[in-house]
């Protein structure tokens, strides 16, 4: 081993020269080996960052280009979504209302039955009640979209059509009734949650007040936990109005403004999903998908940024803001 | 409150909980429901020949051996891209970042990675992986998009675990003049190896059910044998199922195969995320720290 003369290692900017034991190559070679390695590591941190640019990149660079020969009022407002037609028709005004009534509707349906399986995991299940029904609640989560949408397709719209009476079962009420199984999950894991993380002395103060458990749950539990409640249910909205294949599969795929549940309609990722299949590379009807997953993208970019901010915004901080 | 009696009182909190007990019960008759459903009228499409063989007839008959084996190749695939980015992350994460705005932007980015939807990642991989790094729909262009967006599942759940490695195994270490690189590598990631597996598997499952994603940049509906290499196009469980249900002129005669496909995918899905979730359980439970 070489010895190498003490100037060389850097205590701080200003510090006065003290006795260091001369340090060894092979310890200099490590110093500037880790320095290499946290190199290594904060880039890897960003890589979703650069990811997240690259998606912004390669949507506006390919959905741009639609807006060259129609207008942005004519794409968001227009009323008709003719692609193929000629003259082409590029209004996606049904397909927004098309994903509005069906994130709507599902939420209606996914954020009782979402916050009520919380509540009752939360509060009423006993901890080996707790310990089956969660890992329960997670399968429901990780069943696969397709196939919510193949029994959303097989086995719920002809049951609905025979019921009701109504010319096709593919409709708002039948995908909405599917994505809000899959709202379901993340709206009852992030309440529950939620409602662990308010701090157990209020709860027992509560309790030793003389207030029942219901009247501790509503008044300090739910107040406490309101902000991480919110968060789950708007992070649920959003991955309902994102999901493709229950919507691709059993709304039907009408483009029309719905005026009941019982119509069909085409949401914006199952007009992507079921066209960007037929469509020649770089086409007008190409640019339009891509503009329309710009749409969709910056939607359920601004729920979650809206979820980030309450749960920022409203977040607990310790007893004192009860 | 006193203006109610406590009779009346608990009477209005046995009926919330019999509410939330309501409630309960019919999310999980949803579950149980689908895969009773799905298993019953599944089962009899399952034999040994339907998980080893070709589809024949134009799809009509024969085995569904080549979608599993493209879903495996997809999954592999994604895990390959996924696990080290998100390992290296969640250890950026963990071990070496402090607060600040650098941090800011990175948790951001994350946050939102993870609520893009499926749609779009199966835009952003055509777009970039299929055109612009000319790979074509292929397994490679597949794999590379469900890698990314199951990126954030492993970023989070490895974070976690890092996280849960008590403070004193690393100062431990640190004081015995072991570097911060050798810490991390000798002492942390083995203690939070479990947790990253389960991690892992839990992205596996998820880019195994994935459609979306795959439509415009991996699957097709048939391809003659096996893919031979990461640049063929590849058949693939969940697209299977598509297409099956929704096109082709024989889709009441092929009912009994869609079943068929959806019991496979739900099993390996299923099985995947319950081997998870499992092994989480035992680790909670023995983990001594």
């Amino acid at each position: 081993m070489l010895q190498i003369p003490e100037a060389q290692v850097i205590v701080g900017d200003n510090a006065p020269p003290v006795a260091v034991a001369p340090l060894t190559k092979r310890k200099v070679t490590s110093t500037v080996q880790e320095a290499r390695i946290r190199r290594v590591f904060v880039v890897s941190g960003f890589f979703s960052v650069i990811i997240m640019a690259l998606i912004v990149l390669f949507l506006f660079k390919e959905g741009l280009g639609l807006f060259s020969t129609v207008s942005v009022k004519d794409f968001l407002f227009g009323e008709f979504w003719y692609p193929t037609y000629d003259p082409s028709d590029f209004g996606i005004l049904p397909l927004i209302a098309g994903s509005m009534a069906v994130t709507v509707i599902s939420s209606a349906i996914a954020v009782p039955l979402g916050v009520g399986a919380a509540l009752y995991l939360g509060e009423v299940a006993g901890n080996r009640t707790r310990e089956i029904l969660k890992p329960a609640v997670e399968l429901l989560a990780s069943l696969p979209s397709v196939v919510l949408g193949f029994v959303g397709m097989v086995v719920i719209a002809p049951l609905m059509q025979q019921w009701w009476d109504i010319p096709t079962g593919l409709n708002v009420l039948n995908a909405s009734m599917m994505l809000a199984i899959m709202a379901i999950p993340t709206i009852a894991s992030i309440s529950e949650d939620a409602l662990h993380s308010v701090p157990r002395d209020l709860v027992e103060a509560s309790l030793a007040l003389g207030a029942t458990r219901l009247e501790t749950l509503t008044r300090v539990i739910i107040p406490g936990a309101i902000s991480g409640m919110g968060t789950g249910v708007i992070l649920g909205m959003s991955r309902a109005m994102g999901e493709t294949m229950v919507v691709l599969m059993v709304a039907g795929g009408a483009a029309q403004i719905p005026t009941s549940i019982f119509e069909s309609v085409r949401p914006l990722p199952a007009t992507i999903a079921a066209e960007m299949g037929e469509t020649p590379f770089g086409s007008e009807h190409y640019h339009a998908l891509f503009a329309i997953g710009i749409v969709l993208f910056l939607l359920t970019m601004g729920f979650n940024l809206v979820a980030a901010y309450i749960s920022q915004r409203f977040h607990q901080k310790g007893a004192a803001t009860l | 409150m006193s203006r109610h009696s406590l009779a009346s009182r608990h009477f209005s909190q046995n009926l919330a909980f019999t509410m939330f007990r309501l409630i309960m019960l019919t999310v999980l008759a949803a579950l149980g429901g689908i895969l009773i459903y799905v298993f019953i009228h599944g089962i009899s499409a399952i034999s040994w020949e339907f998980l080893t063989s070709e589809p024949t007839n134009s799809m009509t008959a024969g085995g569904i051996f080549p979608a599993i084996m493209g879903t495996l190749y997809l999954t592999v695939g994604a895990i390959l891209v996924a696990l080290p980015l998100g390992v290296a992350a969640a250890i950026y994460l963990s071990e070496y970042a402090t607060d600040g705005r650098a941090l800011r932007v990175v948790r951001l980015g994350i946050q939102n990675l993870a609520g893009v939807p499926s749609v779009v990642f199966g835009l952003f991989g055509l777009a970039l992986f299929v055109g612009y790094f000319h790979l074509g729909i292929s397994i490679a262009a597949g794999s590379l998009t469900l890698g990314l967006l199951i990126l954030p599942t492993i970023i989070g759940a490895s974070e976690e675990s890092l996280r849960q490695v008590p403070s004193t195994f690393r100062e431990a270490s640190l004081g015995l003049g072991a570097t911060r690189w050798q810490t991390i590598r000798k002492v942390v990631l083995p203690a939070a190896l479990p947790g990253i597996l389960t991690g892992s598997i839990l992205g596996i499952g998820r880019a195994a059910g994935e459609t979306a994603p795959i439509m415009f940049t991996a699957a097709t509906f048939y391809t003659i044998g096996l893919p031979r290499s990461p640049l063929d196009t590849v058949m693939a469980l969940p697209y299977h199922i598509y297409v099956l249900a929704t096109a082709g002129t024989h889709i009441e005669q092929t009912r009994p195969l869609q079943y068929g496909t959806v019991l496979v995918l739900i099993s390996m899905v299923l099985g995947l995320s319950l081997v998870a979730i499992i092994i989480r359980t035992r680790m909670r439970k023995t983990k001594q720290w």
